[in-house]
C-alpha cells in the first residue's frame, strides 16, 4: 500500500505525520515500512529519524553533449528545442544545460550524428535505517530547477516494501503530481487557518481531478478548526484525525525529535489514522 | 527601482504575513505574490483587479485520430510516460516537447497552446498588486512568475514606484530560482526549529550561489532560543527577531496584516525589520 502525504500550503506538518506515522507502523505492525521523503527541495524527514545511511547515490538526467567536430551547424536541433535549452552562436550551438528537459529531440532529429549524451547531476538519493523502518530522501543539488526526475528515483527506490509512506513536496504543480502519482490514497495536511484552508481547497481540486482517494488532517488543531470542518462537511471529505496545537509537541518537533517516542500518549490517533485509510 | 525577495526555504514560517505587513509600512512600492501554486497575500491583501490575462506556458500535443495509423513511433520516443500504448496523450505528464509531433510518420500530431493560469493587476488599499493563480495540476511555474515579474516591473515604472516586494514559494526550485534571479535583496523568514534551519541554509546557499544579498529574520524566536543562537552564529545578517504571537493567526483570520491587526511586540518588531530594511538604501 502506498500512502501519500501532501497539502497545499508548506509548513502545515506534511512532515510531521508522515514520519509518526511511518514509525506507529513500523513498531505496531509485522510489515516491511519504507517512508519515502519526496520533497526533494526541502527534505526534513532524517531530520527526526536520524537514519543510519546505508546507500548514496548521485542522480542524472541526460542532456546534449554536442560534437563539435561533427556538427555542421545547420540548427534543426534548436528548432525542436521547446526549452530554449540550444541556441545557434555563430554557426555553433551552445548548450545551456539547467534548461533542458531530458525530451530527446535533439539527439533524435540531429543529421549528423553529433550530439551524444552528457549528465546533469539534479540531485542526490539517500537510503538509510532508522528504528525499524526504512528512509530514502532526495535532495536536489543547489540551483537545480527540476525535481520530478529525483522523486522518481526515491520512490522506485521503496517499491518492494509492504508500506510505502510518501512525503510529498507542498503546492500543487508538477513537483506534487510526482509525489502523489500512483499512490492508493492521498492525506492532505492543513492547518486551520484562511490560508490552510485555502490552500487545502486546491489541493483538493487536484486529487479530486486526478481521482485519487483521499481525507483530510487537522495540524495544528484549535478553536478555528470550524474552518477546516464546514469545508470537509459541505464537500463531503472524511476527516482523518486532528493533532493538537499544544507546546509540548511543538518543543518535540522543534527539537527535531519523534512525537510517538517523546509523547506515547499520542499512539491511538496514529493508529485511528492508519484504520481510517486502510478502511477504505 | 529595486527588489526585495521574501522566501524560507520551508514553508509555514510566517512569509506571507510579513509580506502582508511590509505591503502595509512600505509606501510607493508593488507588491507581487510569486508564490503561484499556493497564492494566500490576496486573501489579506483583498486586491479588486483591474487587468487580468491567461497564462499559455507551454504547449500540449493532440493526436487527431483520423490521421493516427497508430504504429507507437511516439509511444516509443515519449520520455515523460505521457502517450499510452494505447495512443492516448496524458496531458499532465506531457512537458509539451514534440517530440512526438516532430516524429509523427504520418504528421497526426499537432501541438497547441495549453493555458496554464491566469495572472492579474490589481488595486489594494497598500497599491498595486501583481499576481496569478497557476491552474489545478499545471506545470511551467517558473516562467508564470518570470511573467508576473515583469509585468510588476513595468507597472512600477508607470507609477513612478521605488520598490517591488516580492512574495516567493516555498522550496528551493524552479519558481524560487525565477523569484529571486536579478533581485536586489532576500530576506528569509526563518524559525527555530531544526526543519527550518535546514531548509534556511538551502535558501542561504542558493542566494549564495545567484550572487544575491540576503538578511534573516527569525520568527518565533522565543519558541527555542538554542536555536535561535544557531541561527544566529550562521553567518547571515538578522535584521529582527520576531517573538511568538497567536496575532498572526488571528490578524488573517479577520483578513488583515498583523500590522493593522495590532500594536503588540510582534508588530513593533516587523516595523523594526522594515526600518532596518529600509536604510539598506534598497
Amino acid at each position: 500500500m502506498k500512502i501519500a502525504i501532501a497539502s497545499g500550503k508548506g509548513g502545515t506538518g506534511k512532515s510531521t505525520i508522515a514520519v509518526n506515522l511511518a514509525y506507529y507502523l513500523s513498531e505496531y505492525k509485522d510489515k516491511k515500512i519504507s517512508l519515502l521523503d519526496c520533497d526533494v527541495e526541502e527534505p526534513n524527514c532524517h531530520i527526526f529519524l536520524k537514519p543510519e545511511i546505508i546507500n548514496r547515490e548521485k542522480i542524472f538526467l541526460s542532456i546534449p553533449d554536442i560534437d563539435n567536430e561533427k556538427c555542421t551547424g545547420c540548427g534543426k536541433c534548436v528548432e525542436i528545442c521547446r526549452f530554449n535549452s540550444l541556441a545557434l552562436v555563430k554557426n555553433k550551438i551552445m548548450v545551456f544545460p539547467e534548461l533542458c528537459h531530458s525530451c530527446g529531440g535533439c539527439w533524435l532529429v540531429c543529421p549528423e550524428k553529433a550530439i551524444s549524451k552528457a549528465q546533469r547531476e539534479v540531485g542526490e538519493l539517500i537510503d538509510g535505517k532508522s528504528y525499524s523502518l526504512n528512509l530514502t530522501y532526495g535532495k536536489t543539488r543547489i540551483a537545480e530547477p527540476m525535481s520530478p526526475p529525483l522523486i522518481n528515483a526515491v520512490k522506485k527506490w521503496g517499491k518492494d516494501f509492504d508500506i510505502q509512506i510518501i512525503d510529498c513536496p507542498p503546492g500543487t504543480s508538477c513537483p506534487m503530481i510526482a509525489g502523489i502519482e500512483g499512490t492508493d490514497y492521498v492525506i492532505l495536511v492543513t492547518e486551520p487557518t484562511p490560508f490552510g484552508l485555502y490552500d487545502l481547497k486546491l489541493a483538493v481540486e487536484v486529487v479530486r481531478k486526478l481521482g485519487f482517494k483521499f481525507g483530510i488532517v487537522i495540524n495544528k488543531s484549535s478553536h478555528n478548526d470550524h474552518l477546516i470542518e464546514n469545508y470537509a462537511k459541505s464537500e463531503d471529505i472524511d476527516l482523518l484525525a486532528k493533532l493538537q496545537d499544544n507546546r509540548s509537541i511543538a518543543k518535540v518537533y522543534s527539537k527535531g525529535e519523534v512525537i510517538l517516542e517523546k509523547l506515547p500518549e499520542y499512539k491511538e490517533l496514529f493508529k485511528n489514522l492508519y484504520e481510517g485509510i486502510s478502511s477504505n | 527601482m529595486k527588489e526585495l525577495v521574501v522566501i524560507s526555504g520551508k514553508g509555514g514560517t510566517g512569509k506571507t504575513s510579513i509580506v502582508a505587513s511590509l505591503a502595509a509600512l512600505a509606501e510607493n512600492k508593488v507588491t507581487v505574490d510569486c508564490d503561484v501554486d499556493a497564492a494566500d497575500l490576496h486573501l489579506v491583501l483583498d486586491p479588486g483587479v483591474i487587468y487580468k490575462e491567461d497564462f499559455c506556458g507551454g504547449k500540449t500535443a493532440k493526436i487527431n485520430p483520423d490521421k493516427c495509423i497508430a504504429c507507437g513511433k511516439c509511444f516509443e520516443l515519449c520520455n515523460f510516460n505521457a502517450i499510452s500504448n494505447s495512443i492516448k496523450i496524458d496531458k499532465i505528464k506531457c512537458e509539451g516537447c514534440s517530440v512526438c509531433a516532430y516524429f509523427c510518420p504520418v504528421n497526426a500530431i499537432e501541438m497547441i497552446d495549453k493555458k496554464s493560469g491566469e495572472w492579474f493587476e490589481s488595486d489594494t488599499r497598500f497599491g498595486k498588486l501583481v499576481h496569478a493563480k497557476l491552474g489545478i495540476a499545471e506545470d511551467n511555474s517558473g516562467k508564470l512568475v518570470t511573467k508576473i515579474r515583469n509585468h510588476a516591473r513595468m507597472a512600477a515604472k508607470k507609477e513612478n514606484a521605488e520598490l517591488i516586494i516580492i512574495d516567493g514559494s516555498p522550496g528551493v526550485g524552479c519558481p524560487v530560482i525565477a523569484s529571486i534571479s536579478g533581485a536586489d535583496l532576500v530576506l528569509i523568514v526563518t524559525e527555530p526549529t531544526m526543519s527550518a534551519i535546514h531548509d534556511a541554509k538551502r535558501v542561504f546557499e542558493l542566494t549564495r550561489h545567484f550572487k544575491i544579498p540576503a538578511c534573516m529574520c527569525i520568527n518565533k524566536y522565543d519558541l527555542n532560543l538554542e536555536l535561535t543562537a544557531e541561527l544566529e552564529s550562521l553567518g547571515i545578517e538578522i535584521v529582527g527577531k520576531i517573538p511568538y504571537s497567536k496575532d498572526f493567526t488571528e490578524a488573517m483570520i479577520k483578513g488583515i496584516s498583523v500590522i493593522e491587526h495590532t500594536k503588540s511586540a510582534a508588530a513593533e518588531e516587523i516595523k523594526h525589520i522594515w526600518k532596518k530594511i529600509k536604510e539598506k538604501k534598497l
